[in-house]
């Protein structure tokens, strides 16, 4: 359980419970067998968008291919039932372990794709078994009767108790979603959801987590399917893996609201019964009348309420700050102890793209409780020697010790766990979370525990002077409030070398001093830091020393006051204009 | 041994015939999703609506009968294009407006979401909308051309090569207006703003680029193309108001395949899918068929993620 969340998961619990009366309530009047099967429909559909949701709303990656999933659960749980005469009971847990497993082998290849590529990768599995199930002659399986066991089969006569199953299943679904969201899992997707690569630079293993989340994906959309299944009492290939399903279970959660557990629900809830309605109302008379309508519904919803109805009602009659927890345990202090000697040791760092040489034969090191600069012309390869520093990209040669350990090879939160840590060029955060839980990511990349982490962040607000502001969204920070968090995301991690990328760009004189500030009590901290900043006024006040790039390769390294004496460093980077300048001039912009 | 030849050397050739249709319908597509970064799933019906424009003006009112039964599904399907050019921006202006570009750079999930829901909804409307107007029956833009052939050979013994000529004819018609688009693309100023504003919306918008109407012109021009593909393809297959279903995947086969932001990209790609479905026919039953194209792309993508001609481009 994640700091902060014991308090939402007690209020959703109650929601779910007067919710879920109600609606058995509501079931238990109605005796018409039509609408009582729409609503024994809107819990299993709820249940396939809290599937897609855990996943594909958590983390970011869109699936386009739940079908896959929900379909193997169907088949699973009708073959079983032909050949085995297995009952349902056991049958939609063996479709959720044969959907795990096959979220598993769909994850292992797709996860090497990015954005849209994962999202329509992920499309080609569903249609490739709908082709290979029609290939064997599964066109359409009606299930065997087994009218005399009605409660073994969930054959029921009275349409009512399959709605009450269905309904079991939706708690089931909801009360594991609900404790994902509230836990380091959920705030580890959001985290990957966010910024991937931030988070395997604060020492998440990403590739962990999304797998996880996938698989548990998977079972729950297989368990939906085979309860589908059994209340439709046939299947085809085209009803179960068909696109169809795939952009029913995303589009009762877009519509809904994305990354709450009452985005399914609220999604489910409106559109199953109104496609349905539609489609017993209207079809017979003008025959596509009701798609028309659903499409106008959908879209005209989604472009009043963009993220959802969910989010959009709630920030319009609800918002409020969240209560401040108490976190007992407190850091002692983010104070480290000071290395002495070299901490970081690289040599002969290469690396190129194509002909491109992007960093060649790099050498520097960099002493315990020091501040080293870089600078250098756009394209000299700065951001790229990060990148290699802490494993975003494979060195082509040579080493880079820390602390004398090898970083070559590790991977991105492997380097990070070593006491790493990194900011980037490019802030991003997630607007609708507290100060707190972005910064939390960066503690549980270290390996802490709830707690520990919580306490961790809170002391790293603490440092960067958010302290104050911990509750708060991050959606409300100004451009140098969301500096110093990813700052302080980093420092949560408790790092012992921090590599920060531009934090100062873009920053106004008056914010730029104030980062500075803190960035020098983290030095007298014990903290050493590797700083690639453009602004030259602020690098001089700040670096005990400099590393010049130009070309990717080492142009000069000293003193600051050397480096800006240096008449190669002078010419290639800081251009001609600057020696006419030089002596009157202490305010320079790169 | 020379049935054998005849029957692979047929395949190749209609592989990569219907390769150059499928490729020109993933450029459209491809401009879209290359410049736009939207994912359009409406586009199965955009090729829909350039087979029923099509149609009816070859067969329904007739405006261009004059031109005979040879010259006029050509025309019917190049006239398409404009049509659906207009089209195209509209639905741009009054929907994908809201949930792409500029008004979304500055979300988290750039506006993917939306996009999705508003392209799904898009889908659905033209799809059903299709149904109340045109019919479920199954139609097809007649030309005498479809039942002939060209016949090469024979060579090597007995093999001969037959060549559908309303194929041919659609295939050469498909090539020449890849060609002219790609130079459009790469020659012209209209070009590099479009290409500008791909690569970075609010960066063009500082070039004095009017990254709206860059996006408008995308979304028309990818419209426009698969429709011309589709008025094309119309005139060797019969069609329903459903059959953007069947190519919608196909298309984004070929684009994912091709590689992201390249328009000769998404042609490659769409003519080895065209290639790989019309040679699989070979030892593949039919149903599997379009399984083999899945296990392809997934196999290609694996190997070499960003496509075969995409550029990786992420930044830290």
């Amino acid at each position: 359980m994640r700091v902060g969340g014991a308090a939402r998961l007690r209020r959703d619990t109650v929601a779910l419970a007067i919710v879920s009366v109600l609606y058995v309530a509501l079931a238990s009047l109605v005796h018409n067998s039509y609408y009582q099967l729409i609503l024994t429909l809107v819990p299993i559909w709820a249940v396939v968008g809290l599937g897609w949701n855990l996943f594909s709303g958590m983390s970011g990656l869109v699936s386009f291919g739940h079908a896959s999933f929900f379909g193997i659960g169907a088949y699973t749980v009708t073959l079983a039932l032909v050949y085995w005469h297995l009952t349902p009971w056991l049958g939609i847990p063996l479709g959720m372990i044969i959907g795990g497993i096959a979220a598993v082998l769909i994850g292992l290849p797709t996860f090497r794709l990015r954005g849209h590529y994962f999202a329509l990768a992920m499309l080609a599995y569903p249609l490739a078994m709908l082709y290979v199930l029609q290939y064997l002659g599964f066109q359409e399986i009606p299930l065997p009767m087994h009218r005399e066991h009605p409660a073994l089969f969930l054959q029921f006569a009275q349409p009512f108790y399959s709605t009450l199953v269905a309904m079991g299943l939706f708690i089931a679904a909801m009360v594991a979603a609900m404790l994902v969201e509230n836990s380091r899992f959920g705030l580890a997707l959001l985290a990957i959801k966010q910024n991937e690569l931030a988070a395997e630079a604060a020492g998440l293993d990403t590739k962990r987590w999304k797998m996880l989340a996938l698989t548990a994906s998977g079972a729950i959309s297989a368990a939906a399917g085979g309860l589908y299944a059994c209340v439709l009492l046939v299947v085809t290939p085209d009803s179960v893996f068909g696109v169809i399903v795939s952009a029913q279970a995303l589009v009762v959660t877009l519509f809904g609201g994305v990354a709450t557990v009452w985005g399914p629900v609220i999604g489910a809830a409106v559109l199953i019964p109104l496609a349905e309605t539609l489609n017993a109302r209207l079809g017979d008379i003008v025959p596509g009348i009701q798609g028309v309508i659903y499409g106008v519904a959908i879209i005209g919803i989604m472009l009043a309420a963009p993220e959802g109805l969910f989010w959009t009602l709630r920030d319009r009659f609800w918002r409020r700050a969240p209560a401040p927890e108490v976190i007992e345990e407190r850091a002692s202090s983010l104070a480290v102890l000071v290395k002495e000697g070299t901490l970081l040791e690289v040599s002969g760092l290469s690396k190129s793209f194509g002909g491109l040489r992007a960093v060649q034969d790099v050498c520097f090191s960099v002493a315990g409780g020091e501040i080293l600069g870089i600078i250098g012309p756009n394209g000299a390869g700065k951001t790229t020697l990060f990148n290699l520093l802490n494993g975003v990209l494979p060195a082509d040669a040579g080493s880079a010790r820390f602390d004398g350990r090898e970083l070559r090879g590790l991977k991105v939160h492997e380097v990070a766990r070593l006491g790493v840590g990194r900011t980037f060029q490019v802030v991003r955060s997630f607007p609708r979370l507290s100060l707190l839980d972005n910064v939390i990511v960066g503690g549980y990349g270290a390996g802490l525990g709830d707690r520990a982490a919580a306490a961790a962040a809170e002391a790293a607000l603490e440092a960067v002077g958010l302290g104050d502001r911990a509750a708060r969204p991050a959606g409300e920070l100004t451009n140098k409030e969301l500096r110093l968090m990813e700052l302080a995301r980093a420092l949560a991690g408790r790092p012992r070398l921090l590599l920060l990328d531009e934090t100062l760009a873009g920053l106004g004189r008056e914010e730029c001093d104030d980062l500075l500030a803190v960035l020098r009590e983290l030095r007298a901290a014990g903290m050493t830091i590797v700083i690639i900043e453009h602004t030259m006024h602020a690098m001089l006040r700040l670096a005990d020393r400099f590393l010049v790039l130009d070309h990717g390769a080492v142009l000069a390294e000293g003193l600051p006051k050397d480096v800006v004496e240096d008449r190669a460093v002078i010419e290639a980077y800081l251009g001609t204009k600057f020696l006419a300048q030089h002596h009157n001039s202490a305010d320079l912009h790169a | 041994m020379g049935g054998l030849l005849e029957n692979v050397l047929n395949a190749v050739a209609a592989g990569l015939i219907i390769g150059c249709l499928y490729g020109l319908m993933c450029i459209g597509l491809g401009l879209i999703f290359g410049i736009m970064n939207v994912v359009n799933f409406a586009q199965g019906e955009l090729l829909m609506l350039g087979m029923y424009v099509s149609l009816y003006l070859v067969s329904g009112f007739a405006a261009i009968g004059f031109l005979g039964p040879y010259a006029a599904p050509f025309v019917a399907a190049l006239i398409a294009g404009p049509v659906l050019f207009g089209g195209g921006a509209l639905l741009h202006r009054f929907l994908l407006r809201h949930v792409s570009g500029l008004s979304t750079a500055s979300r988290l999930d750039q506006g993917g979401f939306g996009q999705l829901i508003v392209t799904l909804g898009i889908s659905l409307i033209l799809q059903n909308g299709g149904l109340i107007l045109f019919g479920s029956t199954p139609a097809s833009v007649r030309t005498p051309l479809s039942a002939k052939a060209f016949i090469i050979g024979p060579f090597a013994g007995d093999t001969m090569l037959f060549l559908n000529q309303a194929r041919v004819y659609a295939c050469v018609v498909a090539i020449v207006i890849a060609v002219a688009l790609w130079l459009v693309m790469e020659r012209t100023r209209l070009g590099k703003s479009l290409r500008a504003a791909a690569d970075n919306p609010i960066a063009a918008t500082y070039m004095g680029i009017d990254v709206d109407r860059a996006y408008r012109i995308a979304f028309g021009l990818g419209s426009a193309i698969t429709a011309i593909a589709g008025g094309l393809m119309a005139t060797y297959l019969s069609f329903t108001p459903f059959v953007g279903l069947d190519y919608v995947i196909i298309m984004y086969s070929g684009v994912v395949l091709g590689g992201m932001g390249s328009i000769l990209g998404a042609f490659w790609g769409g003519l080895l899918v065209g290639f790989v479905q019309q040679v699989s026919a070979l030892v593949l039953s039919p149903q599997l068929q379009n399984a083999a194209i899945f296990v392809v792309f997934l196999l290609i993508v694996g190997l070499r993620p960003q496509g075969l001609f995409g550029r990786s481009a992420e930044r830290a």
